[in-house]
């Protein structure tokens, strides 16, 4: 038997698996990609425009950390510029997410090895999951060339920037089946593979940041740290500029050297085992664990810190992005417009302020619906059955869980006003002053959020198994009404169903106390239903 | 007064009838034997039991009150092994055993640390690297740790080794001892025979048959095989002889335990050269309620014929009688409950 016998077959059965996630993943890539170069083309429609666009992007640091290095006024180069990295890193996530599902993840249940007692080569489940994601990569990419030609753009660059994006899944590819061989959990494999996504964004951010202004001001020449950033390839290929093929090249190499790597380690250890032994952890429990509050803290910091990280950063940076948007303004009335209507108010840079202030209280929702969806999960998973078993009373699990969500959102709004606040004062001059304000502002937002809270404690409480889909959905419905409202005309009834709709915008607006007050009593009855719900339920239901 | 009292219970999940007029009494000190093949509603009525499902209709009594009402309360004086233990997966078994144990209201730590010692199981791992069986371990061993009046265990050893079951059958005999009451839920029957002073066998959300099992066995027919010196007649009329049969000059029946007597008084007149009874084993006790046709459990006729071990004996010519003893087979039906 051949270390490779069997992967037809395990191939198929990863296609069987996962053909629904494969579906959406080739298709949605294309579709995504097509939409934003169309809403690209009619935002930034001439020369001139463009010309605005290019010279701006090159010269805010900003921009380049969080775009990459612009190449170029090509209607091309704008729409690489505003949708290179979003689309790099959902390919790197997918591509990395779907290689440990189908080798870790098989070993750690066990379904491995199940397969493995029958004739199954050594190699074969690994080569299957590389080639059935590898080459979903290179579908979507073809997929993105063709829609991207479809939305107007030149061949040669649409393929080069298809391709740089195909690359960047198939580079994660080649490190998540590294990562996989690493670790015994398929969490810890996914977590090792997604540092390293975020090591590259890093990397490349940097090198953007540090590199250079071209002679005519539309180009950026990346420094040398974005060369060594997986995600950095796909902007050194400069599609629609001049294209350099050979860039394509270093993914490819990568994928040989990780899946050479990842055979050789595979061939040095046993089945289910890991070259990182999980480290052992504490015998008895702290004092501080054992008890409802303790145990929700530690089951919510690790969640909480990521999103303290992502939420410092990007609020430092919008801050500081505060003083070039009022250079920005000066050159491009339409987008002061969109502030205006965005935030409503007289004063452009407290409305942009105010529009920032509001994206993080949506943002932050998404972390109040995770941290108390935690609840649903271990009743799913029957954690929940052994918990009250115990002299605990539903009442103050529940209520611990809410007060864990609340307390976590009270600290991510009160971080996303302060590091706003110092990024902007620190380019305007007085960095404490704005923090005070604008976390001040960003508080204000919480009840919005204890809506959310409210929302989901009612839904767990009366119905419990659509806890998951209806939270999600209410949110993204909120999301939807905020951002899409104005613009889609609806009637003020339908933008008053969003908390969001009612929270002052502070400081933009004066703040009110009414409808923080009733936003507030809103979400006390919400919770109350809730938990009375709760009380009366089954557990498990 | 009983520790546990079920009258007529009553428990719905929409259109499945998971228990429909259930009744249960464990008293006080008893280990009791709670069977039923998978499916009948074992884990709904220990549910029941801890306050986490309300129940339709019927009584429910633990430690002489409400579970659903005083659920808080009653969940300090008892301890749970749920049948599939799931725990948090990032933190240690250690801690997990801690946590649960101090929810309760405080655990034993010298108990604790001898537990953990002779299950063998190393408290400095993550929740989510332990197997089935170790989990399971982490959830007895949190619940002997705490010193309570009643343990409510399901199918605590589905998923232990042989050795851990014997550990784990000194920790129910250890808490017996202490006058602590235990529910225990299984489908080893080893363990059910060497444990339980009483069972109850429940079969689809209603009990079946409930008693100690020298009584349960009195209500089983015993499988008796004779060899006469001159041919057997008349035996069919007897009060509680069945199935009476001839096969190679030996006679097969089955009697009820109470007939025996008189069935031995008629045997007698026909000159007995070899003679074997075999009580029914538990396995075939539990298989004539496991099994797929209700009437025939109701009725009492058993579903597996008696194996006999009478060749040996008839083989010496002289009258012997022989009585093999039940003899229980560990590896009898298993199954995960879910
Ligand atoms: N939450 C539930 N929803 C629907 N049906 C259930 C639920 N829990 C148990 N049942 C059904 O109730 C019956 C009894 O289940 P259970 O008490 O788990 O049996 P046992 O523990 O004896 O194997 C089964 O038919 C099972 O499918
Ligand atoms: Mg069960």
């Amino acid at each position: 038997m051949s270390a490779l016998t069997g992967t037809t077959r395990l191939a198929r059965l990863v296609l069987r698996r996962d053909r629904i996630r494969l579906a959406i993943w080739i298709l949605g890539t294309p579709l995504l990609g097509y939409a934003l170069a169309g809403s690209v083309a009619g935002i930034y429609p001439d020369q001139e425009a463009r010309l605005g666009y290019a010279t701006t992007s090159a010269s805010s640091l900003v921009a380049r950390a969080f775009n990459g290095p612009i190449h170029g006024t090509d209607l091309g180069a704008v729409v690489v510029a505003e949708t290179y990295v979003t689309l790099a890193l959902i390919v790197a996530l997918l591509s990395t997410f779907a290689v440990t599902r189908h080798t870790r993840q098989n070993e750690e249940t066990g379904r491995a090895e199940l397969l493995g007692a029958n004739v199954v080569g050594r190699y074969a489940p690994l080569t299957a999951a590389l080639l059935v994601i590898v080459v979903a990569n290179a579908l979507a990419a073809v997929l993105l060339a063709v829609a991207l030609v479809g939305a107007g753009l030149p061949l040669a660059g649409s393929v080069a920037a298809a391709a740089a994006i195909g690359g960047v899944g198939v580079a994660f590819t080649a490190i998540a089946a590294v990562t996989a061989q690493l670790s015994v959990t398929s969490r810890g494999a996914n977590a090792l593979a997604a540092a390293t996504v975020g090591l590259s964004f890093v990397l490349r951010a940097a090198g953007d940041v540090l590199g250079e202004q071209s002679a005519d001001g539309t180009r950026v020449r990346s420094a040398w740290p974005s060369w060594i950033s997986p995600l950095g390839w796909g902007n050194q290929v400069r599609a629609f500029d001049g294209e350099r093929w050979w860039v394509l090249a270093l993914p490819v190499a990568l994928l040989l050297a990780g899946v050479a790597l990842a055979y050789a380690l595979a061939e040095r250890r046993d089945q289910g085992a890991g070259l990182i032994a999980p480290r052992p952890g504490p015998s008895t429990g702290a004092p501080q664990l054992l008890s409802p509050s303790g145990l929700a803290w530690r089951m919510q910091r690790g969640t909480l810190l990521g999103w303290a990280v992502g939420v410092a950063v990007l609020g430092f940076s919008m801050g500081i992005a505060g003083d070039e948007f009022n250079d920005m303004i000066d050159a491009n009335p339409a987008a002061a417009e969109a502030i205006n209507a965005m935030g409503g108010g007289a004063d452009l840079i407290k409305a942009y302020l105010a529009a920032m202030l509001g994206l993080f209280a949506l943002t932050i929702g998404a972390y109040v619906v995770q941290a108390l969806l935690r609840v649903r999960g271990d009743e799913a998973d029957g954690v929940l059955e052994a918990a009250l078993a115990t002299a605990v009373s539903r009442t103050r699990w529940l209520g611990t869980q809410v007060l864990a969500a609340t307390l976590g959102a009270v600290a991510l709004l009160l971080l996303a006003g302060v590091t706003t606040g110092l990024g902007y004062g620190i380019v305007t001059g007085d960095p404490l002053g704005e923090a005070v304000e604008l976390g001040g502002a960003a508080l204000l937002r919480l009840p919005a959020l204890l809506v959310i809270a409210g929302v989901v404690t009612a839904i767990f409480g009366l119905l419990p198994r659509w806890s998951v889909v209806l939270s999600w959905t209410t949110l993204l419905v909120f999301l939807l009404l905020g951002q899409l409202g104005a613009v889609l005309e609806l009637p003020q009834a339908a933008l008053n169903v969003s908390p969001y709709t009612h929270v002052p915008a502070v400081p933009a607006a004066d703040p009110a106390a009414l409808p923080l007050v009733v936003l507030a009593a809103v979400a006390a009855a919400l919770l109350a239903v809730g938990v009375a719900g709760f009380r009366h339920r089954d557990v498990p239901s | 007064m009983p520790v546990i009292s079920i009258g007529n219970l009553v428990k719905t999940f929409g259109a499945i009838r998971a228990l429909d007029g259930l009744d249960l009494h464990v008293e006080q000190g008893e280990v009791h034997g709670f069977l039923g093949p998978n499916g009948s509603g074992k884990s709904t009525t220990i549910r029941i039991l801890l306050g986490l499902l309300r129940r339709d209709s019927g009584d429910a009594q633990v430690l002489g009150a409400d579970p659903w009402r005083d659920a808080v309360r009653l969940h300090r004086r008892l301890a749970y092994v749920p049948g599939d233990v799931s725990l948090w997966p990032n933190l240690t078994g250690g801690e997990a055993i801690d946590l649960l144990g101090q929810l309760r209201g405080g655990l034993d730590r010298r108990r604790r640390d001898e537990l953990l010692h002779r299950f063998d199981l190393d408290p400095t791992r993550r929740c989510r690297t332990y197997s089935k069986g170790n989990r399971q371990k982490v959830a007895i061993v949190a619940a002997f740790s705490s010193p309570v009046e009643l343990y409510v265990l399901d199918e605590p050893t589905s998923g232990l080794d042989p050795l851990m079951e014997a550990v784990f059958q000194d920790e129910v005999r250890r808490v017996k001892q202490a006058g602590a009451t235990v529910l225990l839920s299984s489908h080893v029957l080893a363990e059910v025979e060497a444990l339980c002073d009483r069972v109850s066998i429940i079969r689809e959300g209603r009990t079946v048959e409930s008693g100690t099992l020298t009584e349960l066995r009195h209500l089983t027919r015993t499988a008796v095989t004779v060899e006469t010196a001159r041919p057997v007649s008349g035996l069919d009329v007897l009060p509680g002889v069945h199935d009476v049969h001839e096969v190679d000059g030996r006679t097969h029946l089955e009697v009820e335990p109470a007939h025996l007597d008189e069935l031995l008084g008629q045997l007698i007149r026909f000159g007995v050269r070899a003679l074997t009874s075999t009580p029914p084993t538990l396995e075939q006790l539990f298989l004539r309620h496991y099994g797929d046709d209700p009437a025939a459990a109701a009725t009492g006729a058993p579903a597996a014929a008696a194996p006999g071990a009478s060749a040996a004996a008839a083989a010496s010519g002289a009258p012997t009688v022989s009585s093999s003893d039940a003899d229980v087979q560990a590896d009898a039906p298993q199954g995960g409950a879910r």
